[in-house]
């Protein structure tokens, strides 16, 4: 994989920023767009635009392909073994508010126990509160590590007593880079009766994912981490347990047949797709995991790999500087704070260098606690971040410490 | 490696680095007759005020504790020194005034009292930070209306 050659498929790359090269080191919250994907929504726009799945003139029925054919890439992205197991949402919010609604009010019962971890994004915190208490569904927290990784012991005692119907955790931290044992989330979560469903929407962007392997029973990632647009995600979940979920929106396109007494919903995955989709959305996220599969995993996860090595070797190095999470299994994210300045100080200064970091709670208050701070800059990594990038980074911190000093 | 931030120096003032650093009025007040506290939850500044009244209802003083950025600090520490002796509409006036200039950057009717918080006015190149900077206003007003939080969204 040369970087150099990805670079040139990203337009935005070379942009200049206040009269500097745009070094883009906020991935993680959502990451730049190929040309491949770009062109992929123009070209349907100009040339065969038309709603899908109603209309029987040519138009509709190009779209309808083209719209259709991003399950089969999704479906082959993430191993899937059957296509109606993939569920176009918004975005991986909405998927686990899918879950949460669907799977928590009509197959959970009140008194069993959902478990998430303590280091989740707040779309995987609040749905289940909404559970709870709309259906009185117990929520359970799983502790993590001072080094930022899941307290499996803590976590496996927390489905002892067989309430836990769901356990739903990152199988990536937004915040930490933590990667999740995920395929053992699984056995311990089946093991106990529970069903698991992991928020892979920084996973997914990393490293290679398949459903069947995992075991797992949902999946959720959104298109715009990987490479493609915003307002397209999606939910994997087994075929089985889409079927006997009721709807969660209703609309048009999720039903059979509709009369003021009755309606009898479409068949799975439409029963779950209320309204017109996300169609350029999810014509563009096809050509995104195209991209993607295109340089293939191995190779991102390798590139990612000396990124991280190399990033947490020079942020380590910097005096006063403290990396939060120290997790064996990680990926490219590194939330950090320095001792003479705030995050959103250092956001500034290194934005004045054309570095684009987040600073923030990083939507995950919980886990700010559980740190012991209020907020913390982020640097996130992508397939088009470069070594020098990272030195830039390292570098400029250095000077925003004296600058603060 | 002043260089390096030279064009910065618009937003962080030595007086904004150094009350930062060292606000004079970054404590809780003994006694008080009012506090609220303020909360940005996009990015997690908090802050909280406390002010004690002279007899003739003005703000005699002004405390507070900040967790936040040296903008917002800044801010909280120049407020204090400048809303003393002021009336409650007074107060509500110089925080309009000030509004304005950081989201401007102008000060079209500079007093004095503005001019202590010009130092600020460099935030609105940087639209994201304005709240940072406002903040501590909005805690205060917030006590000095009876209601107990604020938040600069």
């Amino acid at each position: 994989m040369n970087v150099d050659d990805i670079r040139r498929d990203f337009p935005i790359l070379s942009q200049t920023i206040r009269g500097k090269p745009l070094i883009y080191l906020d991935s993680g919250a959502s990451a730049q767009k190929p040309r491949a994907v770009i062109d992929a929504m123009v070209n349907a726009m100009e040339t065969q635009y038309a709603n899908v799945h109603r209309g029987l003139h040519w138009m509709s029925e190009r779209t309808t392909d083209a719209y259709e054919a991003t399950r089969d890439a999704a479906a082959k992205l993430m191993n899937a073994g059957d296509r109606a197991e993939i569920v176009f949402t918004r975005n991986s919010t909405e998927a686990m508010n899918l879950v949460a609604h669907s799977y928590g009010r009509g197959i959970l019962k009140a008194g069993q126990a959902v478990v998430i971890s303590a280091m989740e994004h707040h779309s995987n915190i609040v749905p289940w509160q909404m559970l709870r208490d709309a259906h009185g569904v117990e929520l359970r927290v799983a502790p993590i590590t001072d080094a930022g990784e899941l307290d499996m012991a803590a976590f496996e005692a927390l489905l002892e007593d067989g309430k836990v119907g769901l356990v739903s955790v990152t199988h990536m931290s937004n915040v930490l880079g933590t990667v999740t044992p995920a395929e053992r989330i699984v056995q311990i979560a089946h093991a106990h009766g529970a069903k698991a469903m992991f928020d892979g929407s920084q996973a997914i962007v990393h490293r290679p994912i398949d459903v069947q392997a995992l075991g797992c029973d949902f999946y959720a990632w959104t298109g715009h981490k990987l490479y493609g647009p915003t307002g397209i995600g999606v939910l994997w979940a087994r075929r089985e347990l889409l079927e006997a979920m009721p709807p969660f929106l209703g609309g048009g396109d999720m039903i059979s047949s509709v009369t003021f007494e009755k309606s009898t919903w479409a068949q799975v995955p439409h029963k779950f797709e209320a309204g017109t989709p996300a169609i350029l959305e999810g014509i563009g996220l096809k050509a995104a995991i195209d991209y993607v599969l295109g340089i293939g995993y191995e190779a991102l996860a390798a590139h990612e790999l000396a990124l991280t090595d190399h990033a947490l070797a020079r942020l380590g190095a910097i005096e006063g500087l403290k990396i939060y999470g120290r997790a064996q299994d990680r990926g490219g994210v590194i939330s950090f704070m320095l001792d003479k300045a705030h995050a959103h100080d250092v956001a500034t200064l290194l934005d004045r260098q054309g570095i684009a970091v987040r600073a923030g709670n990083h939507c995950a208050e919980p886990l700010m606690r559980r740190l012991g701070v209020d907020s913390t800059a982020r640097a996130s990594f992508g397939m088009y971040t470069t070594m020098a990038e990272i030195d830039a980074l390292a570098d400029t911190l250095n000077r925003v410490r004296e600058f603060f000093t | 490696m002043a260089d390096t931030f030279d064009d910065l120096r618009d937003l962080y003032q030595e007086v904004i680095l150094d009350r930062g650093r060292h606000p004079r009025h970054g404590q809780r007040l003994e006694t008080f007759d009012a506090t609220a506290k303020g909360d940005n939850p996009m990015c997690g500044d908090r802050v909280q005020v406390w002010v004690a009244f002279a007899p003739d209802s003005t703000i005699a003083e002004t405390g507070f504790e900040a967790r936040g950025c040296a903008i917002s600090v800044a801010s909280a520490d120049l407020m204090a020194e400048t809303v003393q002796g002021r009336s409650k509409a007074d107060t509500a006036a110089l925080f309009a005034s000030f509004r304005d200039m950081v989201r401007t950057g102008v000060c079209p009717a500079c007093d004095t009292a503005m001019e202590q918080l010009a130092p600020l006015s460099g935030v609105h190149e940087y639209p994201s930070r304005v709240k940072c900077a406002t903040l501590p206003w909005h805690a205060l007003i917030a006590a000095l209306d009876g209601t107990k939080e604020a938040s600069s969204e």
